[in-house]
């Protein structure tokens, strides 16, 4: 795997309201460069929402977020999502376009660079994820392990500095889970800084420096993963670890 | 058999046919062609705006596009053009030098066409899933960029067979514009026939123009048919380099 540019990151007290629901409740989440962070907890517990509020998808109502110790909140938004790129549920690849274009798109649009210049890129980083053979094919005819190989692949080509993951294996067959997760592995111990929504515990537990147990919008517990694991302190991470080990 | 072949007369005497064929061809065709084409790609333009106004955060911009689109649908073809063409036509001659009612008739099928196809754009666009939008957003590309290299392109292609039939209409809406009183050489197909029907006391001029609108329409109508199945069950299998290619990929050097 290449270097990284990684940066570090923080969320400070970070709240947000749907109205009269309020989604979260105030989060500390501190990812320290090169490193893993995984967010674990039941559905509905606000940790989609807490990767969207912290790339700025969604603005926070309240709290600050920091990438490598200076607020963000006041740059433009588009810029900072430039620098962290996200991997989603759903792969969200566009249907229109080949897997070159999908993963070169934002590096002609964005980063400017001449078509051919950002092809070659596109192509570099499909080669990474091993997917180079299927430039030309449109994601339709992929698998749901290779969209989302692809999808890491687009994220991956703007260089980001901290990389998101929205429980990015959930949508795939069982088979294909272990592709994915072998190339977030890669990423991880490559010195990518990483934010990790997920439900596999197994991945949580062995390549995470810390994990962030939310439940209904707190967090309720945070730590190294033989810690969470091994010694949950609340009863809640307790009944949840018992539900999904 | 009197009444047959008075029917027979009526409907397809050749002879009339064949006088107004070459009309029909030479000036009908063309003038209506223009005047479905011109509405219709600027149709498509300000629909397209209507339809980003249709969905904008901004709610006085998604009043008036609907606003807008109450009252164009909601009007007959024929009205809108009749208030268009002679209620503007003092400031169309100031601007334009000439009585030629066509800048105006065209206006008029715009400002309908662009009703409808501001609607079909926006159940399009509406229609492409939230992530879409959010992956592009997330890649770091502004609302404005996201929608148009993303979302709309993929909405515009789910509706084209709505937009084809919106065409086909156009296309009939078109002999409408006859209202305005046109100059021998403006005149559509419509108009071709129908004068030439007063003239001779035959309908069959008039089942000659008919015709010429069934050739270009069922066609168009059999091309939506073809479209919404190549949509619905993806493109016929494409020669696309996988694992039995070469391992590289054609477009390695590309």
């Amino acid at each position: 795997m290449t270097e990284f540019a990684s940066g570090t990151l923080t969320g400070k007290n970070l709240h947000l309201s749907f109205g009269h629901n309020h989604v979260l409740r105030g989060i500390d989440l501190h990812v320290e460069k090169g490193t893993t962070a995984s967010v674990i907890g039941p559905s509905g517990s606000g940790k989609s929402t807490l990767l969207r509020v912290m790339n700025r998808l969604i603005e926070p109502d309240k709290g600050d977020i920091l990438l490598d110790g200076r607020s963000v909140l006041k740059d433009n938004p588009d810029e900072l999502r430039q620098r962290i790129g996200m991997v989603f549920q759903q792969f969200n690849l566009f249907p229109h376009k080949t897997v070159a274009d999908n993963v070169s798109l934002a590096l002609r649009k964005l980063r400017k660079l001449p078509k051919e210049q950002a092809r070659a890129e596109a192509l570099e980083q499909l080669d990474l994820v091993g997917l180079k053979h299927k430039a030309d094919a449109r994601p339709a005819n992929l698998s749901g392990g290779q969209q989302q190989r692809v999808a890491i692949a687009r994220a991956l080509a703007m260089k980001p500095e901290v990389m998101f993951f929205d429980e990015a294996t959930s949508a795939l067959d069982p088979e294909l889970v272990k592709g994915v997760l072998a190339l977030m592995t890669d990423l991880a111990k490559g010195g990518m800084t990483m934010v990790v929504v997920t439900h596999e515990m197994g991945f949580s537990r062995n390549v995470s420096d810390n994990v962030t147990f939310m439940d209904a919008g707190v967090v309720v517990e945070s730590g190294p993963p033989e810690q969470i694991f091994t010694e949950p302190r609340t009863g809640r991470l307790k009944g949840f670890l018992s539900d999904v080990l | 058999m009197d009444l047959l072949d008075q029917l027979a007369d009526t409907f397809f005497n050749w002879e009339e046919m064949a006088k107004v064929i070459p009309a029909l061809l030479m000036v009908g065709l063309p003038n209506t062609l223009i005047l479905a084409v011109a509405s219709g790609i600027l149709g498509s333009f300000l629909g397209l705006g209507l339809a980003m106004m249709g969905i904008s955060r901004n709610a006085a911009a998604r009043w008036a596009a609907r606003a807008y689109t109450d009252i164009f649908r909601g009007l007959p073809a024929i009205l809108v053009i009749l208030v268009i063409g002679i209620g503007l036509s003092p400031i169309a001659r100031e601007i334009t030098g000439n009585r030629n009612p066509y800048p105006l008739g065209i206006l008029a099928l715009t400002l309908i066409a662009a009703a409808y196809i501001g609607e079909i754009f926006r159940s399009g666009i509406q229609s492409v899933e939230k992530g879409q939008l959010e992956a592009s957003r997330a890649l770091g590309f502004s609302y404005g960029s996201s929608m148009r290299l993303v979302v709309v392109p993929q909405g515009i292609r789910r509706v084209l067979p709505a937009l084809v039939n919106q065409f086909i209409s156009l296309l009939k809406d078109s002999s409408l514009v006859f209202m305005l009183g046109l100059a021998a050489s403006d005149r559509e197909i419509f108009r071709i026939g129908n004068d030439a029907m007063a003239n001779t006391g035959n309908l069959s001029p008039l089942v000659a123009a008919g015709v010429l609108y069934l050739i270009l329409t069922v066609p168009l109508t059999h091309f939506v048919n073809f479209i919404d199945h190549r949509l619905r069950t993806g493109k016929p299998e494409k020669k696309e380099p996988d694992e039995l290619a070469a391992p590289i990929g054609k477009g390695a050097q590309a």
